[in-house]
C-alpha cells in the first residue's frame, strides 16, 4: 500500500479522491441542486447496492469457472449448463422439502458430482488439447441444454424464497429528510444483502484455503508448475477432480441463489457463461481476486447503467471488456 | 440456434409422420420463439397452432397440408433467418410467421422480397407491421397491441379513478405500440402519464429499475413479457413492492400467470386488456379452450390458453379455411388464394375477426381484471368487451397520422 503510494503519487491522490466522493454520495444527505441533476439519492444508492449484491452472483460463477482455468487451463464452456443444472435441482429440492439451505446443500453435491464426471470421462482424456476440449465442451452444452429442456420444458422457475428473506429493510442510510425533519431510511431487499453476505464468506473462505492450507499450496503449486508437482508425488490427477469438483458445485450453488433473486429458464445457462467470460476477461483468467474485482465491476456497470443510460446499458458491459483487453489483455489483476 | 434445430427436426418429424402417403402436398412454415425469453410464449403458440389443427384437421380437398416448424428467438434477424431457411431449404408455399413485434416488422419487409408467397402473421402485434407500407402479402388476422389496449386507460380512468400513472416496459416494437394505445386514451380521458421507463428484453435484474418508481401515481403499468415479467415480479415482490399494478396483453397472461412460484399474487387485482379474457362465457371461447385442455396433458399446458395459443389458432384457422375456399388452388402466383384471405371473416373463439384494406385485423378487445379461482391460480376475468376495434382506434385517419408512429416518447400525453 505504502509503495503503491509512494511509486504513483498521482494515481493514489485520484484513488483517494474517488474513494472520498463515492464515500460522501453514500453517506451524506444529497443537495437539492445533486437530486435535480442526477435524480434521487434513492435511486442511486439502490443501483450501487443492486451492482454489489449482482456482483456477489456473478462471482459465485465466475469464481469457481477462473479456479478450473487457473489449475487445468481447461475452458470449461459447460460452465453455464452447470449453472442451470443446480438451479434446476435447487428447485426441485426446495419444492419437494421446502427447505431453501437444504437445496443449497444438494446443488451443491450433485452439479459437483457432474463435475467429477466431467473432468474424469472428459478432460482426462484430452488434457493439453485446448481447442478440443473448448469445441467438446461446447458440444456438451448444446446436449445438456435440450436434456434440461426435456427435461424441464421452457417454464419459468423460482426457487421459494423462505419467508424470513423476504420483503426490505431498513438500512442505516438516509436517502433524503422530510420536511418535517425527519430522515427517511434506504429500505433493501432483505433476500439480496444475505446473497452478498454469504458470496463475500465463500470468496474469503476461497481464499483462506487457497493462501493458508496445504491443499491450497498444492492448487497454487500446481498453476505454477503441474509437471515438476507431479514429479515430486503429489497426485495430481486427485487434486484435479477436487477442483474440479469444488468449481461445479460453486456453479450450482450460484443457480440456486440465480433461482432465488431472478429465475430459471432455458438459455440462461448461456447468459451465465457469458457473464462469468466477462468477468473472468476483465479480471484476469485464473484469479480469483480477479474475478471478486471482475464481478464487482461488471454488476455495477450493468444496474448503473440500466438507471442512468438506459439505452446503452447492454453496451456497457462489453465496452469494459475491450477496454481492458486494449490497455490490460491479461485482465485487470492477472499475475502473469 | 443449434440447439432450437435439434429441437425442430424432432417437432417437424412429428408432424410430417402423418402426411407420408398423402399424394399432393402444400407446405406451410410455421414459425414461433422457442428460444430465449420469449420461450414460454412459442411453446403456447405452438400448442393453439396444434389445437387448430386438431379441430380443423389438415385436408383440404384432395390435398394434404404439410407443416415445417422453425424456431425464432424474437430477434428480427432470427425470424428473417428461419423464414429465409423455410422457403428457400423446405420449399414451404405458405408462411404463418412471427411471433414477436420486431419479427413482425422484419419479416413483413422481408415478404416484399417474395410476392408470390403468402405470410399470414401468427401472433406478432407491432403497429409498424401493417400500419407503414404494409407488404401486399402479408395478412394479420390478430390486432395490434395498440388495439388490444382499448379500453383500458378509459376503464382505469373512470372507475378506478386513477389519475397519475407510470409505465415500465420492453424497449420494442410492441410494447411501445402497447403503451401508445394506452397512453393515448389514458390521457385523452385526463390522465397524466409521469414517467415511461423502458428496459432492454431479456433484463433479469430489476432492481434498479423497481428503486427508480415513482412513488406519487397511482398504479404502474407493466409492459414485460415472459421472462422479464416473471424476473420483475419475483423482484419487486423482494423489494416490498405495493403500488397498484396495470398490464399489458402479454403481461396479464397464462404465460405469466401461471408461472412457477408465488411472486405472480403481487398481480391479483391487476387490470390489464388483451385480445381474449380466460373466463369469457361466450360459447365458442369456452369450446375452444375445452379444445386447447383436451389436446395436452395437463402438466404439458396452461390451465387456459394464453393469447399466443389463441393468435395462432386464429391465424391458422384463417390459413385453413381460406385454403379451403379456393379448393387448395396456389396456380398464378396464389392471386384466388390472397383474395380468398383479405375477404374472410373469421368466427374466432375470441370474437369475430375480418380484415381492412391493410390487411389488419379488426376485432374484439377485452378489458380484465386478474382474480384468483381460490385453488391458487391465477385467470384473468372480463370486466368489459369492446366489439370492433380497428387499426386506427376509432380516430379519424387523418388526425391518427398525425400522432405519428408508437416509440419511447410518442405520443405526447395530451388529447388528440
Amino acid at each position: 500500500m505504502t509503495r503503491f503510494v509512494e511509486r504513483h503519487p498521482a494515481w493514489a491522490l485520484i484513488v483517494i479522491i474517488a474513494i472520498a466522493v463515492a464515500l460522501w454520495l453514500i453517506f451524506a444527505v444529497w443537495p437539492q441542486g445533486l437530486e435535480d441533476a442526477v435524480g434521487r439519492k434513492r435511486v442511486f444508492l439502490n443501483a450501487l447496492f443492486n451492482g454489489i449484491t449482482l456482483g456477489g452472483l456473478y462471482f459465485l460463477v465466475a469464481s469457481g469457472f477462473t479456479l478450473i482455468f487457473g489449475l487445468m487451463r481447461n475452458v470449461n464452456l459447460a460452465h453455464g449448463s452447470l449453472y442451470l443444472f443446480g438451479g434446476y435441482v435447487g428447485y426441485a429440492i426446495s419444492a419437494a422439502t421446502g427447505s431453501w439451505v437444504l437445496s443449497f446443500i444438494v446443488a451443491f453435491i450433485l452439479t459437483a458430482l457432474v463435475g467429477v464426471l466431467l473432468q474424469v470421462l472428459v478432460f482426462r482424456r484430452m488434457e493439453g488439447q485446448d481447442l478440443r476440449q473448448t469445441m467438446v465442451t461446447i458440444g456438451l452444452s448444446i446436449v445438456f441444454a435440450d436434456l434440461m429442456l426435456w427435461a424441464c420444458g421452457g417454464d419459468f422457475y423460482q426457487i421459494q424464497t423462505p419467508n424470513w428473506l423476504i420483503g426490505p429493510v431498513e438500512l442505516p442510510l438516509v436517502t433524503a429528510v422530510k420536511s418535517s425533519g425527519e430522515p427517511v431510511y434506504l429500505r433493501y431487499p432483505l433476500v439480496r444483502l444475505v446473497i452478498f453476505a454469504a458470496s463475500v464468506v465463500i470468496g474469503v473462505a476461497m481464499w483462506l484455503a487457497l493462501n493458508r492450507t496445504r491443499i491450497g499450496m498444492i492448487i497454487r503449486a500446481g498453476v505454477d508448475d503441474r509437471d515438476i508437482l507431479a514429479a515430486t508425488g503429489v497426485r495430481i490427477q486427485l487434486v484435479f477432480v477436487v477442483v474440479f469438483a469444488l468449481g461445479a458445485g460453486l456453479a450450482g450453488v450460484a443457480g440456486v441463489v440465480g433461482g432465488t433473486f431472478q429465475s430459471l429458464s432455458p438459455g440462461e445457462d448461456i447468459r451465465f457463461l457469458l457473464a462469468s467470460l466477462v468477468v473472468v476477461i476483465v479480471g484476469g483468467m485464473g484469479s480469483i481476486p480477479g474475478a471478486a474485482l471482475g464481478a464487482l465491476i461488471i454488476g455495477l456497470a450493468e444496474q448503473l447503467g440500466s438507471v442512468y443510460i438506459p439505452t446503452y446499458a447492454i453496451v456497457v458491459t462489453f465496452l469494459i471488456m475491450v477496454l481492458v483487453l486494449a490497455i490490460r489483455p491479461q485482465g485487470l489483476l492477472a499475475r502473469r | 440456434m443449434l440447439k432450437g434445430s435439434l429441437g425442430l427436426i424432432a417437432l417437424s418429424s412429428l408432424l410430417l409422420s402423418g402426411t407420408a402417403f398423402a399424394q399432393e402436398k402444400i407446405k406451410v412454415g410455421v414459425t414461433a420463439t422457442l428460444e430465449g425469453t420469449y420461450t414460454v410464449l412459442g411453446e403456447d403458440g405452438i400448442r393453439g397452432f396444434q389445437t387448430a389443427l386438431n379441430v380443423l384437421g389438415k385436408k383440404v380437398g384432395d390435398k394434404e397440408l404439410e407443416f415445417v416448424i422453425a424456431s425464432t428467438d424474437a430477434t428480427p434477424d432470427s425470424a428473417v433467418r428461419a423464414v429465409r431457411k423455410l422457403i428457400e431449404q423446405d420449399k414451404v408455399q405458405i408462411l404463418l410467421s412471427p411471433l414477436s413485434g420486431d419479427e413482425g416488422i422484419a419479416v413483413k419487409n422481408f415478404a416484399k422480397t417474395h410476392p408470390e408467397l403468402t405470410f399470414i402473421n401468427a401472433a406478432s402485434g407491432a403497429q409498424e407491421t401493417t400500419y407503414v407500407d404494409p407488404a401486399p402479402n402479408f395478412f394479420r388476422y390478430n390486432m395490434d397491441g395498440a388495439q388490444w389496449q382499448v379500453g383500458l386507460g378509459k376503464y382505469a380512468y373512470d372507475e378506478k379513478k386513477y389519475r397519475k400513472i407510470a409505465t415500465v416496459g420492453e424497449d420494442y416494437s410492441f410494447i411501445y405500440t402497447q403503451v401508445f394505445g394506452l397512453v393515448l386514451e389514458f390521457c385523452g380521458a385526463g390522465g397524466q402519464v409521469t414517467n415511461r421507463q423502458w428496459v432492454p428484453l431479456g433484463t433479469k435484474d430489476f432492481a434498479s429499475v423497481i428503486a427508480a418508481l415513482p412513488d406519487d401515481v397511482d398504479a404502474i403499468y407493466l409492459g414485460l413479457g415472459g421472462a422479464d415479467a416473471v424476473n420483475f415480479l419475483n423482484q419487486y415482490q423482494q423489494a416490498g413492492g405495493k403500488a397498484h399494478l396495470m398490464g399489458g396483453s402479454i403481461m396479464i397472461d397464462q404465460t405469466i400467470l401461471s408461472s412457477k412460484g408465488n411472486a405472480k399474487n403481487a398481480l391479483i387485482g391487476t387490470l390489464a386488456a388483451s385480445g381474449q379474457a380466460d373466463t369469457w362465457e361466450n360459447p365458442s371461447w369456452q369450446k375452444f379452450v375445452k379444445d386447447y385442455q383436451d389436446a395436452f396433458p395437463a402438466n404439458k399446458r396452461f390451465p387456459s390458453p394464453s393469447l399466443l395459443a389463441t393468435n395462432y389458432y386464429d391465424s391458422t384457422m384463417a390459413l385453413i379455411l381460406a385454403l379451403r375456399q379456393v379448393n387448395g388452388d396456389l396456380s398464378n402466383n396464389q392471386a384466388k388464394y390472397k383474395e380468398a384471405l383479405a375477404k374472410i371473416e373469421i368466427d374466432a373463439p375470441n370474437g369475430k375477426i375480418k380484415l381492412d384494406s391493410n390487411r389488419q385485423a379488426i376485432g374484439t378487445n377485452f378489458v380484465t381484471e386478474v382474480v384468483d379461482d381460490g385453488k391458487g391460480a391465477l385467470f384473468s376475468k372480463v370486466v368489459k368487451v369492446i366489439p370492433n376495434v380497428n387499426q386506427t382506434l376509432g380516430y379519424d385517419p387523418a388526425v391518427f397520422a398525425k400522432i405519428g408512429l408508437p416509440s419511447r416518447t410518442v405520443p405526447e400525453c395530451k388529447k388528440y
